[in-house]
């Protein structure tokens, strides 16, 4: 319709270049996308480009860039610290991956049909609702030595509390807890949206196959929330990467660095108080981004295939 | 109506139609972080001097305190103005080293204030140049609960010795010997420096905080042998990784901890929690190796000029108005903390008359703090490295080995 709109007024317009009307359906789809393009070059490709630039260099935000080559590079291959956030960042990939069977178990729990049900659904998503600095901060009192609610349980089942942020063999496991709490409401939310959408035919007439319990979840309801899982797995996994807020609040890292995850050691090297190695901020970004690109591009295949019908 | 008197200057500056109306006052932009207390107190100082000198106006712009910290790199590089607050010692030096500050030495020379401001000049001087005029401030030391040592049956220590025997019976009565909150980092190495100060004097304190001697130094290790006595038996608060300052200070004031190396701006907090004079007592840090000379720990408060000030003039002689024995006097009273001018008078309340007394026949010098003393980075790893041998005193070897590397890189 517009098309034609469009025409008819180009078409009275006489002695104007024929340029516009020949290559119209080629160029509009251009000219619809190019607002998104320059927002999209400018705040998201550009500085991508200039990080990577920026992790050749030695700058302090201040005086002038020296060009250092890979010598960033070399020495974060070399830095004990790039590694503990290495290895707490995978922790935290493999154990927030707990979020989607556990949202999807909540999901089914709640979805069924009684007085108040929403009031239960509402409840069980309300973690995801308030801000990850309040989450960060109700469960470091949870934690609180002398007087948090799980320290004292601890003292009272073995004798001695333990303070989890204090120590650094369970600092990690401690915030990844007070994440899951409301990543496994997000997930129930998308898991409840999906069983909306499962066909009741289709249980029934498993049902009347005798299909019941698990065989039942898992080859008739499963397949059919496979969208919902797609997008759980998704959500969860960039959650899992980009977790900042909550070892900011909770620990600021510590203790002694040993809850650190590559966002927070590149915003300590670059921003912090006692930072400002831009170089050396940008070289951790840069590998968090490559990492990153590994799940994206996997994520981004299943699409086109899922797109083309494969 | 001051952003509307300043963007009209601005303007007839630039046209040059100046007209009397409108350039009446000069006006001096000043970007500060005070805490609540602090801003009063300077406000009522620059409505001193701007009733002392009617043609300047000081536009006081207050930044939050941490944000400040970050903020500062930006609006010195962009919008510049007149006058800055920032700390003295190795803190000031990426600022100096930028060109970001602006040398004031005629200032100092001008108005004499080696001599008045002598206990401070050497760390406001980078290069045989001053770059800042400093207003305040405060001693370290500990802070020791008066009925904690009465329910232990103990005396105030005055070496190093009686202070570890002591500790045993403080364990023996359940209360923690020494309490810290390392949460934030920074009280740590309050610890560790007095630690040093004692064990190896102040030259030394300074060539480690310069980056001149190694990490792996065998005076650096008697440094934390002296320290594992008071960490490996445990007579430090439990769990003080996961504590803030003020959390440790309430179990100084529950009579649940003994002493506290702490700054005197925790003097109000106790307070807060019900402390009196009676109750709350300080005293200097004991001595570990017997004869050296005694230094302390003061971090000094500065203002400084950036260069990119446009009205240089009138912020110098607002520096050198703060730099005088009355106003200084008058200062710190508001603001609870010492003045640097040796000619003003120290307020009456107690730990500041022990602090100065102490400051004052320090004979080995004044250190500003390991984060001031020391470049950030260095400052950074130094201080988790201080935090982990406080709670795993056995990995002192790696830690000391991290610290190396990490001097080896910063000082180049």
């Amino acid at each position: 319709m517009t098309g034609s709109a469009t025409t008819a007024i180009a078409g009275t317009r006489s002695g104007k270049p024929k340029f516009w009307k020949t290559n119209q359906r080629a160029l509009a789809p251009w000219i619809f996308l190019a607002p998104g393009i320059a927002m999209f070059s400018l705040y998201v490709i550009y500085p991508i480009i200039a990080s990577m630039w920026l992790s050749f260099y030695d700058w302090d935000g201040l005086g002038e860039k020296v060009w250092l080559g890979t010598q960033n590079y070399v020495e974060l291959f070399d830095d004990d610290a790039f590694y503990t956030s290495l290895k707490n960042n995978i922790i935290w990939l493999a154990l927030y991956m707990l979020a989607v069977p556990a949202g999807l178990f909540i999901a089914l729990f709640l979805n069924q049909t009684v007085t108040g049900i929403r009031i239960y659904k509402s409840l069980f998503f309300f973690p995801f609702v308030i801000s990850q600095v309040v989450v960060g901060l109700i469960f470091s009192w949870f934690y609180a030595p002398n007087f948090g609610l799980f320290y004292n349980l601890i003292e009272w089942i073995t004798g001695t509390g333990v303070a989890v942020l204090a120590d650094d063999r369970y600092v990690t496991y401690g915030i990844i807890a007070a994440g899951l709490w409301p990543q496994i409401a997000y997930c129930m939310i998308l898991y409840l949206t999906g069983l909306n959408n499962v066909s009741p035919d289709q249980i029934e007439a498993a049902r009347l196959d005798g299909a019941r319990g698990w065989r039942m979840l898992w080859h008739v309801i499963l397949p059919q929330l496979r969208p919902a899982t797609f997008i759980a797995v998704v959500v969860t996994v960039i959650g899992a990467l980009r977790s900042f807020d909550l070892v900011s609040i909770m620990t600021d890292g510590g203790p002694y660095g040993s809850s650190r995850v590559l966002s927070f050691y590149m915003f300590e090297q670059a921003l912090s108080e006692y930072g400002f190695r831009m170089g050396y901020g940008a070289a951790i970004a840069v590998i968090l981004f490559a990492i990153m690109m590994v799940f994206i591009s996997g994520f981004i295949w299943k699409m086109i295939r899922d797109e083309r019908g494969m | 109506m001051k952003l509307l008197k300043t963007a009209l200057l601005g303007s007839a500056a630039a046209a040059i139609m100046a007209s009397s109306a409108l350039a009446q006052a000069r006006v001096v932009k000043y970007y500060a972080d005070f805490d609540p207390a602090p801003l009063a107190a300077f406000e009522a100082v620059i409505a001193d001097f701007e009733a002392a000198n009617p043609d300047i106006d000081i536009v006081l712009q207050n930044f939050d305190h941490e944000g400040y910290k970050t903020s500062i790199r930006n609006f010195l590089s962009a919008d510049s103005p007149d006058l800055a607050n920032w700390y003295a010692g190795n803190r000031m030096a990426p600022f100096v080293n930028a060109g970001q500050f602006m040398d004031i030495s005629d200032v100092w020379t001008d108005n004499n204030l080696g001599e008045t401001l002598a206990s401070a000049e050497g760390s406001m001087t980078i290069d045989g140049k001053q770059w800042g005029v400093p207003y305040t401030y405060y001693q370290w030391g500990i802070y020791y609960n008066k009925d904690a040592y009465k329910q232990a049956g103990v005396e105030v220590p005055t070496t190093w010795a009686e202070f570890i025997d002591n500790c045993a019976k403080f364990k023996e009565a359940g209360i923690d010997c020494v309490t810290t909150g390392t949460k934030a980092l920074w009280p740590g190495a309050g610890i560790f420096d007095y630690m040093n100060l004692r064990t190896n004097g102040y030259d030394f304190h300074m060539e480690l905080t310069a980056g001149k001697v190694a990490w792996t130094d065998d005076r650096v290790k008697n440094t934390f042998a002296e320290w594992a006595k008071l960490v490996e038996p445990g007579y430090v608060t439990a769990n003080h990784a996961a504590i803030d300052w003020q959390d440790a200070a309430a179990l100084l004031v529950q009579g649940k901890a003994a002493n506290y190396v702490m700054g005197n701006f925790a003097v109000a907090v106790f307070k807060d929690g019900g402390m009196t004079n009676d109750t709350l007592g300080f005293m200097v840090f004991p001595e570990i190796t017997p004869g050296i000379p005694r230094g302390e720990e003061a971090p000094t408060d500065t203002i400084h000029i950036p260069a990119g000030a446009k009205n240089v003039e009138d912020a110098k002689k607002f520096l050198a108005y703060i730099a005088t024995a009355d106003v200084q006097t008058k200062l710190n009273e508001a603001l609870g903390q010492l003045p640097v001018n040796n000619q003003s008078k120290v307020g009456d309340d107690p730990f500041l008359q022990a602090g100065f007394e102490m400051l004052s026949t320090a004979d080995g010098g004044i250190a500003q703090f390991f984060d001031r003393d020391a470049p950030a980075e260095m400052a950074k790893i130094g201080m988790e490295g201080f935090q982990e041998f406080m709670v795993k005193p056995g990995n002192v070897d790696a830690i000391l080995d991290r610290l190396e590397k990490a001097r080896q890189r910063i000082y180049k």
